[in-house]
């Protein structure tokens, strides 16, 4: 028992992990896949959405109260980034490493404000203490993520998929010119994915805040799991998003237990082999 | 074009005469500044000659650094034979990233480099046994003979203009002209019969071997090596100072390391915002002058000419 007990529970934090994931990587593989535009900035709008929900949450006791603050202030900075970005339109590299500049403003903007400490995000009261589930006891608080992990996915996809904005997001992946010859305001389509995009990134900063705990460089380190996802599973797809959040953070997961000290480096292997055989990742096409 | 042999020698009897005139804490500055020259320069080879932007030259230049610092402090080996290990360190780095990123181009390869950079960075980050961890790597790599500040000025320097000749010769060969082809339309050279993988391929690990030397030169001049050698920002210091000193020109880099290393030590003696003003300075730049501030200023006043 003891060591299927340990791997379920490894099981478990990995799945937790992949929903944390897929809420950050969802987002920036929309905006990849629609706007063309890679939001480096992405790691830093998590963490800042962390440091919010977390000043918040404190101040007001409610953790409900920290994630709406985060989803707000995070939406706020999404506006001003996207305002910066219109003077960069049309040329893809310049808006990259313009995102990239922003992040690392925003990275020394948290170090100001927050400081190097790491902090967490207080749970909620009803989330606290552990839970029975297949033998094993498992924090309660993680599995209300894995929830609301899962509960994204499925709103995401009927978004995609059922809903005259899903339709237009998945016609301007596939050829935005199109769209707006037909007479769409593609722009609109635009905004509304990318508040999208940094509403997600603002929860999982709220939510990830609470079990992974901030610190400076925890934005660089989300950002570079969200890479991985996008890269393995293809810009824009949202099942490529959450099979490629499975596999880094399963592979990171087990990865920690098994080689503590290279743990990132077992995410690079199945990375390097992937590459090797579908460039644009397992979902994507060649832009 | 006589003014260039006549520019040329200027500017390298203005290099050499650096320690004499200036004080010592200048002397040290400058050393900073022609190692990140070759930093940039080594970048420029990839990000200017071969049209693919890199963000993982921080993690190939602090290979480098991690290797020459692990192998004089914690296992006591030569400092000189130190040296070449760093470089083929940085080499076998490269060899991998060069592997990986060679059949992507534009975004992604920006965003390959990107990651697999950063695993660099996590790996010192958690390998404390070997990398220390945070608190990185300290004491003197440097040889006994080099030990003096003016010594190792010169030695920069020398081995930095041997690099520049040979990025030189690289750039304006048949092979160097094949690869601004490649940047130009990698279609169009491959149906001429080029194989432009295995160009971008040699370009990659001919960038990561002059990054790798900066890296080695680092160790000795900085006697000390944390993740953050290895960091992002060390590669995006490297891309901004390209940038700065205009895409494809190679020497364009030193112009921005020595605007960028002023600029940062002018900084750090006022604030400790010192990333703040990167980031700024990138967005500002990518808006305002995304070809460079040279060549801003070029154009600038070549229409002042004009009037």
């Amino acid at each position: 028992m003891g060591s299927m007990g340990s791997i379920l529970l490894q099981l478990f934090n990995g799945l937790t992990f992949a929903a944390l994931l897929f809420l950050v990587a969802s987002g920036f593989t929309l905006i990849f896949g629609l706007m063309r535009i890679v939001n480096l900035a992405h790691g830093a709008m998590y963490l800042m959405g962390g440091y919010v929900a977390y000043a918040a949450a404190t101040a007001s006791g409610s953790f409900l109260l920290g994630l709406v603050c985060a989803v707000a202030a995070v939406a706020l900075l999404g506006l001003v980034e996207q305002w910066l970005l219109r003077f960069a339109k049309g040329n893809e590299l310049r808006q990259v490493l313009l995102t990239l500049g922003l992040a690392l403003m925003l990275n020394d903007a948290a170090l100001v404000i927050f400081g190097g400490d790491t902090f967490s995000v207080p749970t909620p009261e009803v989330l606290r203490g552990p839970a029975q589930l297949f033998g094993i006891t498992y924090p309660r608080y993680r599995l209300a993520v894995l929830g609301v992990g899962a509960a994204v996915l499925v709103l995401l996809w009927l978004l995609m998929n059922r809903t005259r904005l899903g339709a237009l997001i998945r016609a301007g992946v596939d050829d935005a010119e199109t769209v707006e010859a037909m007479g769409i305001n593609i722009r609109v389509v635009f905004v509304a994915t990318f508040m999208l995009g940094m509403a997600l990134a603002g929860i999982a900063g709220a939510l990830g805040g609470a079990f992974l705990s901030l610190y400076p460089t925890a934005d660089s380190e989300i950002l570079v799991y969200s890479l991985a996802v996008v890269i393995i599973g293809g810009r824009g797809s949202l099942g490529g998003a959450a099979l490629g959040s499975l596999a880094v953070a399963l592979l990171s997961t087990f990865g920690q237990v098994w080689f503590p000290e290279l743990s990132y480096f077992v995410i690079f292997g199945p990375m390097a082999l992937l590459l090797a055989f579908r460039p644009h990742g397992l979902f994507g096409r060649p832009a | 074009m006589v003014a260039k042999p006549v520019f040329i020698t200027a500017t390298v009897v203005l290099l050499a005469l650096v320690p004499a005139v200036v004080p010592g804490y200048l002397t040290s500055l400058a050393t900073l500044t022609l190692i990140y020259a070759l930093l940039a320069m080594s970048v420029d080879i990839l990000a200017g000659y071969t049209g693919r932007t890199p963000l993982c030259h921080g993690a190939i230049f602090g290979t480098a650094t991690y290797v020459v610092m692990y192998y004089v402090t914690t296992a006591g080996g030569n400092p000189w034979l130190a040296f070449p290990l760093g470089v083929a360190g940085a080499l076998a780095v490269s060899l991998v990233y060069a592997g990986l990123a060679v059949r992507t181009s534009g975004v992604y390869f920006l965003l390959l480099t990107l990651a697999l950079g950063m695993i660099v960075w996590g790996v010192c980050q958690r390998w404390t046994s070997v990398t220390g961890g945070e608190n990185g790597l300290r004491g003197n790599a440097r040889p006994d003979l080099l030990g003096d500040p003016t010594a190792f000025y010169y030695f920069v320097l020398a081995v930095g203009l041997a690099a520049c000749v040979v990025m030189w010769r690289f750039v304006q060969s048949p092979f160097g002209l094949t690869l601004k082809g490649i940047r130009e339309s990698d279609s169009r050279m491959r149906s001429l019969g080029y194989n432009t993988t295995l160009h971008v391929f040699i370009a990659f690990l001919f960038s990561g071997l002059m990054a790798g030397i900066a890296g080695a030169l680092y160790a000795y001049f900085n006697s000390f090596v944390s993740p953050s050698t290895v960091a992002l920002t060390q590669s995006v210091k490297g891309l901004l100072m390209v940038i700065i000193g205009g895409v494809g020109t190679l020497f364009g880099g030193i112009v921005g390391a020595v605007v960028i290393i002023v600029l940062e030590n002018v900084v750090s003696s006022v604030t400790q915002r010192w990333s703040m003003v990167l980031g700024g300075l990138f967005v500002l730049t990518m808006i305002f002058a995304p070809e460079g501030i040279v060549g801003k200023l070029r154009s600038y006043l070549a229409r002042r000419r004009q009037r």
